[in-house]
């Protein structure tokens, strides 16, 4: 029996790293005890980090399955346990189950495609794991563009990464924006949606969105003035979970669960949810 | 199939309770509930229990693991142990079909160890019904009140309980107890038979015997989720879990942690869908008000999980509901409703 | 009776509908078995005339409903209130919980209410439920009509009726009543005269049975936070299901310390207990000693009065008394 696997049943995490991102976000490195990857798992999945004592919740995982070290979680600090998550020091440890959900179709609806990817805030966070594996992996796709916008400089996620590494790269085009002037920004300034319109992408490369409801409403809606059918672009969903493997009833939505079904949806799919997310 | 004389029946549940703990409905001033078997308890006469079996094996509350946390470091420390072997006794044919819709999802991969655990230690005994209430619709959902599944199948005739071994759990159970049983003759068979002729002719009479469930099922996610009717049927619901709770097929579930004060006791318990912290996060939530947690609750048993499980419903017409709802609000009522002239 | 009752109170709802002074009626919806009635919103004559029902099973308390539906629209709605439903009105009033201009409120006489489960021990199958002047008629699957004469199938509730007077209506359809002098804290002194002991074992064993669905609770005119402390995250009492077996006491007892002084002992706790818990107990021994100790108090009998566990005066005992009680009292 006790050997038996159980789904809920986690494995210790150690966070070996803090990197402070933005005021409000983290990003958390955990491997297991013995200095390994806890598990394997594919571009957009997510993981069940816990705090005994405190709580459990859902983040998807920020680094690229090409990381073979560790894992990453960007974790904003909105909640129990996220206000936990920021207040510890490396060393701790934490519990950590998964992968959970249905992940981005990396290697096959991507291969071979031009990529552009659109995020707000804290959406960067489950779009930088499939942007690194498509730099991993940059012969199996074509250009890359990315879309990152946030409320202000200070808030940019990935800030360092972004400039260092990505805007360096060949064939990977990065455009910044920030809602509001400020003085150390002589960047773009004003709303991604609008950004992405600006822009005017073209339409032969798939579209990956992800940030707060307003900004996927609107960039959809503008992508597909650009010409954008639906089934071209894809986004990743968050409801409450609890359990991560469609059984606790949380996070069902129509007959799909987004913890098992997502949390990777292309728009197609999601028109044939009923609305309620 | 074997019999035995109800004047004896405490020794047939003697001899069963020598093979495992047994579990059978009693009456208390509450209704009739599950207890364990001891020397002389009786077995209701009640078409059936208030709260569902499904306690057996999704129990209302229990513990998943528990943690020790030193320091910075945590041992997580796995307190599963193999569960006893026991027999539940009793269960109508519509807790039985309920015991399959909770396997599709406990034993659906990535099974669930807590429940299967329970789920392999448990002989389950039915008991045909012989006199349905009002309240009972299990017809509607294609379960036969006079011919209920289980390990081993009972009927209770005026003078004598009837058991038939289904499964090879169900033959291990009776072979174990052949001692107080005696093999049935034909005239027995003849008589059961006979029972079952009556029974089925009352459940053909019954107020909702002509319920059905034919304009529901798999794809009509979109016929029915934006239907004016959810308005009245949900505006007296009181946002209670009532329902839920007493369901045989509900179960949903929430995690927790405990904290005993030497450590941390992880468990999980029963939740409910019609609750307004349900899907709440910190980011939003998606159902708003009891419209959307009531619709959430019959959408489910009567679309989206017969939507995945080819064609079954999550609802077994146990007619729980009906009984205890505070508001008097129910399934045949949202079936009726929605279903219009197809549901009869 | 019952038939040219409803007919009286179906004509009334829709004159009112029909001169605009209500758009809406809250009434008791028909079910399929005659005794399953279920709160409804009606707008229309038509739809009175077709499923309004109005007898000794419309047991539902439409006060607390008015709290959410007032907010619903800029007419008046209509609500049938019972006389023990008028002091509920009155104290959600008091503690300004719905705006009075909103709501037009027609007291009806009552001979009391029956509780169906105690008809439903005596016969099998009920489909059909009449009432023929103090009888109660069921036609059942297994039983044949049976017979009962309604005092014996009364609700606890109704056995112990407090009051036959309305204390808050715009119109009254019917006779009023007066206040009863009646004998529902009989139980309560039952309860006190138990050691502790005895007393522990009594709520252990009632209590042992909650499910913790929270019916009580969603059900209780006095229950009308807008977040309650157990959906609290951060209260620390906000599990689903006992986390250990002194917290499923500990809900009843907070919920019944959050009522004290505000209960008016409506008794719809104990009718929508799925497990026939006696709670409305709890809420009458604090009525009982509210009473004790600060002289007679009932709750929701005015607008705007003051409990005495919220309004201190210099005659108040002082808490070492209800101490020094407790000691005598074993």
């Amino acid at each position: 029996m006790a050997e038996m696997f159980d789904p809920l049943i986690p494995k210790i995490g150690v966070v070996t790293d803090i990197r402070i991102d933005t005021p409000d976000v983290k990003t958390f490195r955990v491997v297991t005890p013995d200095g390994k990857k806890a598990f394997d798992h594919r571009p957009g999945q997510c993981a069940m980090l816990s705090v005994p004592g405190v709580g459990e919740a859902m983040f998807s995982i920020t680094s690229s399955p090409t990381n073979t070290e560790y894992m990453e979680f960007s974790i904003k600090k909105c909640g129990c346990v996220t206000d936990w998550l920021h207040s510890m020091e490396v060393g701790q440890e934490i519990t950590i189950r998964g992968p959970y959900g249905r992940p981005f179709p990396v290697d096959t609806e991507f291969a071979g495609h031009d990529m552009l990817f659109v995020a707000g805030g804290i959406g960067l966070a489950p779009l930088r794991s499939v942007i690194n594996y498509c730099r991993h992996y940059r012969d199996r796709y074509g250009k890359i563009d990315i879309v990152y916008g946030s409320r202000s400089k200070q808030d940019l996620v990935d800030y360092k990464e972004i400039i260092d590494e990505w805007a360096n790269d060949k064939n990977v085009n990065v455009y910044l924006t920030i809602d509001r002037e400020q003085p150390d920004w002589d960047g773009h300034v004003g709303f991604v949606p609008n950004y992405v319109k600006e822009l005017g992408f073209s339409t032969d490369k798939i579209a990956v969105l992800c940030g707060p409801p307003i900004m996927i409403k609107f960039t959809l809606a503008g992508l597909q003035e650009l010409g954008f059918d639906k089934t071209q672009v894809y986004t990743t969903m968050e409801l409450r979970m609890k359990c991560g493997i469609g059984k606790c009833g949380r996070c069902n939505i129509g007959a799909k669960y987004v913890c098992k079904d997502g949390p990777v949806f292309r728009f197609d799919e999601i028109d044939e949810l009923p609305d309620e997310y | 199939m074997v019999k035995i004389s109800l004047e004896k029946i405490n020794d047939f549940f003697a001899a069963v309770a020598a093979h495992g703990t047994l579990y059978i409905p009693v009456d208390t001033s509450a209704g009739a509930k599950y207890e364990k078997w001891e020397n002389g308890k009786k077995l209701s006469d009640a078409l059936n229990t208030v709260r569902s079996p499904k306690d057996f094996f999704f129990p209302q509350t229990e513990n998943l693991m528990e943690f020790k946390t030193e320091g910075n470091k945590i041992e997580i420390i796995d307190t599963r142990t193999e569960h006893e072997d026991f027999v539940v006794f009793g269960v109508r044919a519509c807790d039985v079909k309920s015991f399959e819709v909770l396997d599709k999802v406990f034993l659906s991969e990535p099974v669930d160890s807590f429940y299967k655990n329970r789920r392999e230690h448990a002989v389950t005994v039915s008991l045909a019904c012989t006199k349905p209430h009002e309240t009972c619709f299990c017809g509607t959902f294609g379960i036969d009140a006079a011919e209920p599944g289980g390990d081993v199948v009972c009927y209770k005739t005026a003078d004598a309980l009837f058991l038939d071994a289904k499964t090879e759990k169900g033959e291990k159970l009776l072979a174990s107890v052949v001692s107080v049983t005696e093999k049935a003759e034909k005239a027995d068979e003849a008589e059961v038979e006979e029972q079952k002729k009556t029974v089925r002719d009352r459940l053909s009479k019954l107020p909702l015997a002509n319920l059905k469930a034919d304009a529901f099922g798999d794809g009509k996610t979109s016929k029915f989720f934006n239907a004016p009717e959810w308005k009245e049927l949900s505006e007296s619901c009181l946002g209670c879990g009532t329902c839920t709770f007493v369901c045989p097929t509900c179960q949903c579930y929430d995690i927790k942690d405990f904290n005993t004060g030497s450590g941390v006791k992880r468990f999980r318990c029963w939740d409910s869908c019609m609750y307004s912290d349900f899907t709440k996060m910190s980011a939003g939530q998606p159902r708003l008000t009891q419209l959307e947690r009531f619709r959430q609750r019959f959408m489910h048993k009567l679309v989206y999980f017969p939507t995945n499980n080819d064609g079954m419903f999550s609802c077994v017409g146990c007619g729980r509901c009906i009984n205890k709802c505070p508001i008097q609000m129910n399934i045949v009522k949202v079936m009726k409703k929605l279903g219009g002239g197809e549901n009869g | 009776m019952q038939e040219i009752k409803r007919k009286a109170l179906i004509s009334k709802a829709s004159e009112l509908l029909k001169n605009g002074t209500v758009d809406r009626v809250f009434g008791w919806r028909r079910g399929e078995f005659d005794y399953d009635i279920t709160p409804a919103l009606f707008y229309s004559a038509e739809e009175l005339e077709k499923d309004f029902v109005w007898n000794s099973m419309c047991g539902a308390n439409f006060s607390k409903y008015l709290v959410k539906e007032t907010g619903k629209s800029e007419k008046k709605v209509l609500v049938f209130l019972k006389p023990c439903d008028t002091y509920s009105f009155n104290q959600l009033l008091t503690e300004h919980r719905f705006d009075r201009e909103k709501v037009y409120a027609v007291g009806i006489e009552c001979g009391g209410m029956i509780d169906i489960s105690k008809v439903k021990a005596e016969c099998d199958g009920i489909f059909a439920v009449r009432e023929d002047g103090d009888n109660i008629i069921t036609e059942t699957l297994y039983d044949g009509e049976k017979t009962f004469a309604k005092k014996d199938v009364l609700a606890e509730r109704c056995l112990n009726c407090k009051s036959k007077k309305h204390v808050a209506y715009d119109e009254l359809i019917g006779e009023d009543g007066d206040v009863i002098d009646c004998n529902r804290f009989d139980e309560v002194e039952i309860l006190e005269k138990m050691s502790p002991d005895e007393r522990f074992a009594f709520w252990q064993n009632e209590l042992s049975r909650c499910i913790r669905c929270n019916a009580c609770r969603d059900v209780c005119p006095a229950c009308t936070c807008e977040k309650c402390v157990f959906d609290n995250p951060a209260s620390g009492v906000e599990n689903k299901a006992a986390a250990n077996s002194f917290e499923e006491k500990m809900f009843h007892i907070i919920r019944a310390f959050h009522v004290a002084g505000r209960c008016t002992d409506c008794g719809e706790c104990s009718r929508v207990c799925p497990q026939h818990i006696p709670l409305h107990l709890l809420n009458r021994k604090f009525i009982k000693d509210i009473d004790t100790f600060y002289g007679d108090y009932q709750a929701g009998a005015e607008v705007g009065s003051r409990a005495p566990v919220v309004n201190y005066t210099v005659d108040d005992p002082e808490p070492g008394e209800a101490v020094m009680r407790g000691d005598t009292n074993g």
